[in-house]
């Protein structure tokens, strides 16, 4: 077939959580042009933050995004903390790196079923979102939501952590290690997952680099980078981890580094409840915040995560930007798709882990260039065209209601 | 006459297939499930989607050529129901055959595949097309494999009537267990036949929604549901037939019983390769069907040859 086709998967479509658009021009089954296109789910957070308080501010920046919640939150809340010079107390700092992982573990556990839905492997799907469970238990025990957990005050934490809590999650991070050796063992076993994820969407460490990609994304290609070790924040100074790369720069090197991760939380999970130290959750926060600027990095499960708050001494920030990690890393997916097949496009645009409402940050024209026409209408022309439409389309005369043009 | 026509509507003809098919359809799904640490749908869930499916709007797109929009799914059910009514079942004969019926059968199972293919085509939009074109690449990759798998066991007969191939196999013994390497040749193509993991790409639901039946819904898939679930059940029939030719005894009820559970054994086969593998890729799925599966049954004919020549004669 010589022809070119041009598959729009988008903004609605059955590989897609979130709405993101990316035509696909195929020629046969190989992928010939690919335009991402973003912005479907503009929610106007950052201007939105500029009208409430800072307190208020944290528990709307919570909403940014479902699964790194506490990840946005914890970023936005260092960077009031630096405007206030407040330092939080140990205890807290250890708390917010616990929950920190916690969301990791689940943020991982999910990605790997969606990653397995992708390419067709629904048994993978089940196995680890069924264990995704017992993390999602452990968060609804420890903050009592299973998701936007809201577990940051400023100043500190709201949540103490008891001695059974810290039993249970000891007992569960053994299952969860446990299964998560299983994982290894399919990643590295199963035939028909490996050929499916070996030299797909293929990024070299160059590129990515170009790029800019972060997290898993970055690791992948062997970009050495983390937040968490390179500008340690919360409690990770005091805990010992390591940071995983691979060379394989594919899908299937972006999987290995995901679930090794995996395993690393756990440690990092262990080493926490075991330093955690006695003391007060939170000092008192001043409500009015002192002018200035900050700006925070946090490393999400998907990348890092970047803040810029601006106070001018009131209780209210004048402006916030919010960048998440999904954003740095969607321009890379373009690269990576290059020469591709079809086939491989939903597991390509899924190995980034996009989180696309939480990167929409403003709204586009979506119109491409081909079908560029002058498709803007004043008021009165748009409602001529829709009384037109509706009588040629739904048989329905809506020009009687012409009183209402006032 | 009317015995026959009895035959040919009721039993075993089509409303026990179609009954069967449910059953199948339920039983796949239930292991499936069951494998995947799920609960799996209640019994009555394949009925209660045909029914729902049925009482749904007919939605034809408007760019849809809109006869044969509306004769294919009919086509696919109707072709599926002429092959298993030359099968045998639990009997040596079929209700209906002739001198060949192996191969008219294997045709009869292709025309499905055909009308997924012509479906995808004639419903304009970008998805199905795209579904249209690899239900016909998948078509070539696993056709041949197939028919050279299931034409194996009849090189040993001498005979391209499922009769005489299983009455020649009821009198060997069990000369039947040479044909292995063709059983499970026969059962992967199947799976690519019946467009499952790890052969769905033509429906490959992330990447083009549901392929060749994308636009339709309503009571026109529904049909193409039932064809596709009857193709199982004829399908599995048909691997049972040539390939477990075993308890054609005396008694009804036995030779029944057996036959349900040659079709419950094939059917358990498909769902475990369903569930342990993901989703190959066109030329993945190409470059294993002729370089593995296609020699693997090659190899199967060989060994027919050589038997036949060197033990039978």
């Amino acid at each position: 077939m010589s022809k070119k086709v041009v598959i729009p998967i988008g903004p609605q479509h059955p590989a897609l959580k979130e709405p993101a658009s990316f035509d696909v021009t195929l020629k046969g089954e190989r992928v010939a042009d690919i335009l991402v296109k973003v912005g479907y789910n503009h929610r106007g957070i950052e201007k939105a933050c500029e009208e409430r308080t800072f307190l208020q501010s944290v528990y709307l920046v919570e909403r940014v995004c479902g699964i790194c919640s506490h990840s946005h939150s914890t970023c936005f809340i260092q960077a009031i903390e630096e405007l206030a010079n407040l330092k939080i107390p140990p205890r807290a700092a250890y708390i917010r790196s616990l929950i920190g992982e916690l969301e990791r573990i689940h943020s991982h556990l999910l990605w790997l079923g969606v990653a397995a839905h992708e390419i067709g492997f629904d048994t993978l799907l089940m196995y680890s979102w069924r264990d995704r469970e017992i993390v999602m238990d452990l968060l609804a025990l420890l903050t009592g939501n299973r998701v936007n957990y809201a577990v940051n005050v400023i100043g500190g934490v709201r949540k103490d952590v008891s001695e059974e809590e810290k039993d249970q999650i000891l007992k569960a991070v053994d299952i969860l290690e446990e299964r998560t050796k299983y994982y290894v063992q399919v990643a590295t076993e199963e035939v028909t997952l490996i050929e499916r994820l070996s030299k797909v969407g293929y990024i070299s460490h160059e590129d990515a680099l170009k790029y800019g990609a972060v997290g898993p994304t970055g690791r992948a290609s062997g970009i050495k980078r983390d937040i968490r070790k390179d500008d340690p924040y919360a409690a990770y100074g005091e805990v010992d981890f390591e940071v995983i790369t691979d060379d394989h720069c594919d899908v299937y090197g972006r999987a290995v580094v995901r679930v090794k991760e995996l395993m690393q939380s756990y440690s990092i999970i262990r080493q926490l409840l075991k330093k955690l130290p006695q003391g007060p959750l939170s000092v008192v926060a001043p409500r009015l915040i002192p002018a200035g600027e900050a700006v925070s990095r946090y490393e999400a499960p998907r990348g890092e995560d970047i803040h810029f708050v601006k106070s001018n001494g009131t209780d209210k920030p004048e402006r916030v930007k919010l960048r998440a990690p999904t954003l740095a890393n969607v321009q890379s997916v373009a690269k990576m798709l290059e020469d591709g097949y079809l086939a491989d496009v939903p597991i390509v645009i899924a190995a980034i882990d996009p989180c696309f409402s939480c990167t929409d940050r403003m709204i586009v024209a979506v119109n491409n260039v081909s079908t560029a026409k002058e498709d803007r209408m004043d008021w009165k022309t748009l409602r001529e065209f829709s009384i037109d439409w509706y009588k040629k389309n739904r048989g329905v005369d809506f020009t009687k209601l012409k009183k209402l043009d006032k | 006459m009317i015995l026959l026509l009895l035959k040919i509507l009721v039993f075993p003809g089509i409303l026990f297939l179609v009954v069967l098919s449910m059953i199948g359809e339920y039983f796949d799904r239930k292991v499936y499930a069951k494998m995947q640490n799920r609960m799996g749908p209640p019994w009555f869930q394949p009925v209660a989607d045909f029914i729902k499916l049925l009482a749904k709007e007919l939605i034809i797109p408007k760019n849809a050529d809109r006869k044969i929009f509306k004769a294919l799914p009919l086509v696919a059910c109707s072709s599926v129901i002429i092959a298993y009514l030359y099968i045998p079942l639990w009997r040596k004969e079929s209700i209906m055959s002739f001198n060949g019926d192996i191969i008219f059968v294997l045709y009869m199972l292709t025309i499905p595949t055909l009308t997924y293919s012509l479906a995808g085509w004639y419903s304009r939009s970008q998805y199905a097309l795209i579904g249209s074109m690899r239900v016909l690449t998948q078509l070539f990759s696993y056709e041949v494999p197939l028919f050279m798998a299931v034409l194996a066991p009849t090189i040993l007969a001498s005979s391209w009537s499922f009769t005489e191939v299983i009455n020649f196999y009821n009198a060997g013994g069990s000369l039947w267990l040479v044909n292995f390497i063709a059983f499970a040749v026969a059962i992967v193509t199947l799976q690519g036949k019946l467009e499952k993991v790890p052969f769905d790409i033509p429906e490959a639901e992330t990447e083009i929604v549901a392929g060749s039946f994308t636009e339709y819904t309503g009571p026109l898939f529904a049909y193409f549901r039932l064809a596709m679930n009857m193709q199982t059940i004829a399908g599995a029939s048909l691997v049972a037939a040539v390939f477990l030719p075993f308890g054609y005894g005396s008694f009804f009820i036995f030779n029944f019983i057996i036959y349900i559970i040659k079709v419950t054994f094939i059917i358990f086969l498909l769902a475990v390769i369903r569930t342990i593998f993901a989703r190959l890729r066109t030329d993945q799925m190409l470059s294993f069907c002729w370089k593995y599966l296609a020699p693997i049954a090659l190899v199967q004919i060989l060994i027919n040859v050589i038997i036949k020549a060197a033990v039978l004669k």
